[in-house]
């Protein structure tokens, strides 16, 4: 089973990355981008024995640093996908 | 003084370490792969090298803070080891939290690759009785990784319990109050981005990293 990890930087956290990107999109003439935070997908292919509560300590243990980082848990990715 | 140097595949300065602990202390250092699960009895020091750990994958220190021998670096420093964590040593240390706050990319996001003059802000320490406070010295730095973020109420405690040990004299990488090094609470644990190893003999140029390693030797025998 597909699960989706989104580790995005925590608001406040200054976002290097975001920014370079943020000045790169308006130096190609996009305008109307106020802001770009720039964060991680990580995609796990999961037993279905592995339960929520398992990810959720693989996110709080290393996927994420939770100093400076929010995660977000997608379940059953796949079909989410295929509903939409 | 009895020290060991942990290497992790891609770490890139566990021999400069190495020379620079003989050099000062006498004694060559015991190179510890990562995959160990158990440090030599009897340690003064350990030194967590720098470089890039793993190609940096996740996070800068991430996969390393998980390999086994941190597991027996944590309970070392629990029992009042010391542990000195230079560059990727300190992302590592931080990531294994050992010290607190976190180490981003640097705020204009180029590899900072130079000698800084750093302020020593506190000489009570192991690490830094053979400096003044308000010392300044100069001292490379080379990473990529190197912006010291924490909150504020973290910054504050930092500060007021006088474990801030270095601070940039100018602006390098965006650090949260120019932070280079801090200590843990009690004192045993320094992580820091500048390279003290890469200045303790004449041919490096410069010697100001020496006078860390040689307070080490005084401090712990």
């Amino acid at each position: 089973m597909k699960t989706r990890v989104y580790v995005t930087l925590k608001n406040g956290v200054l976002d290097p990355q975001g920014k370079a990107i943020h000045h790169a999109l308006e130096g190609l003439g996009f305008t109307g981008v106020n802001d770009v935070r720039a964060g991680k997908l990580i995609e796990l292919d999961l037993d279905p024995s592995v339960g929520e509560a398992d990810v959720e300590a693989m996110c709080r243990k290393l996927l994420a640093n939770t100093v400076i980082e929010n995660f977000r848990i997608e379940r059953d990715a796949a079909a989410t996908e295929a509903r939409a | 003084m009895k020290s060991a140097v942990i290497v992790f595949p891609g770490s890139n300065c566990d021999r400069d370490m190495a020379v620079a602990l003989e050099r000062v202390t006498g004694v060559r250092p015991a190179m510890v792969w990562h995959r160990e699960t158990a440090l030599p009895a009897g340690l003064d020091l350990v030194a967590i090298p720098g470089g890039f750990s793993y190609g940096d994958y996740l996070r800068s220190g991430a996969l390393a803070a998980r390999s086994p021998i941190m597991r027996a670096v944590v309970e070392a420093a629990g029992r009042g080891v010391a542990v000195l964590g230079v560059c990727n040593g300190f992302q590592i240390l931080t990531e294994a939290g050992l010290l607190p706050g976190a180490l981003m990319r640097n705020a204009g996001l180029h590899f900072v690759c130079r000698d800084v003059a750093l302020k020593v802000e506190s000489s009570q320490s192991v690490f830094t009785s053979r400096y003044d406070a308000d010392d300044e010295i100069v001292v490379p730095v080379a990473h990529h990784d190197g912006n010291y973020q924490a909150d504020p109420e973290t910054l504050d405690r930092l500060e007021g319990e006088g474990r801030v040990a270095f601070r940039y004299a100018g602006a390098c990488n965006g650090s949260a109050r120019d932070i280079a090094g801090i200590l843990n609470e009690t004192g045993n644990v320094l992580g820091m981005m500048p390279h003290p190893e890469r200045a303790v003999e004449d041919a490096h140029g410069r010697t100001d990293g020496r006078r860390l390693f040689e307070g080490l030797v005084e401090a712990i025998g």
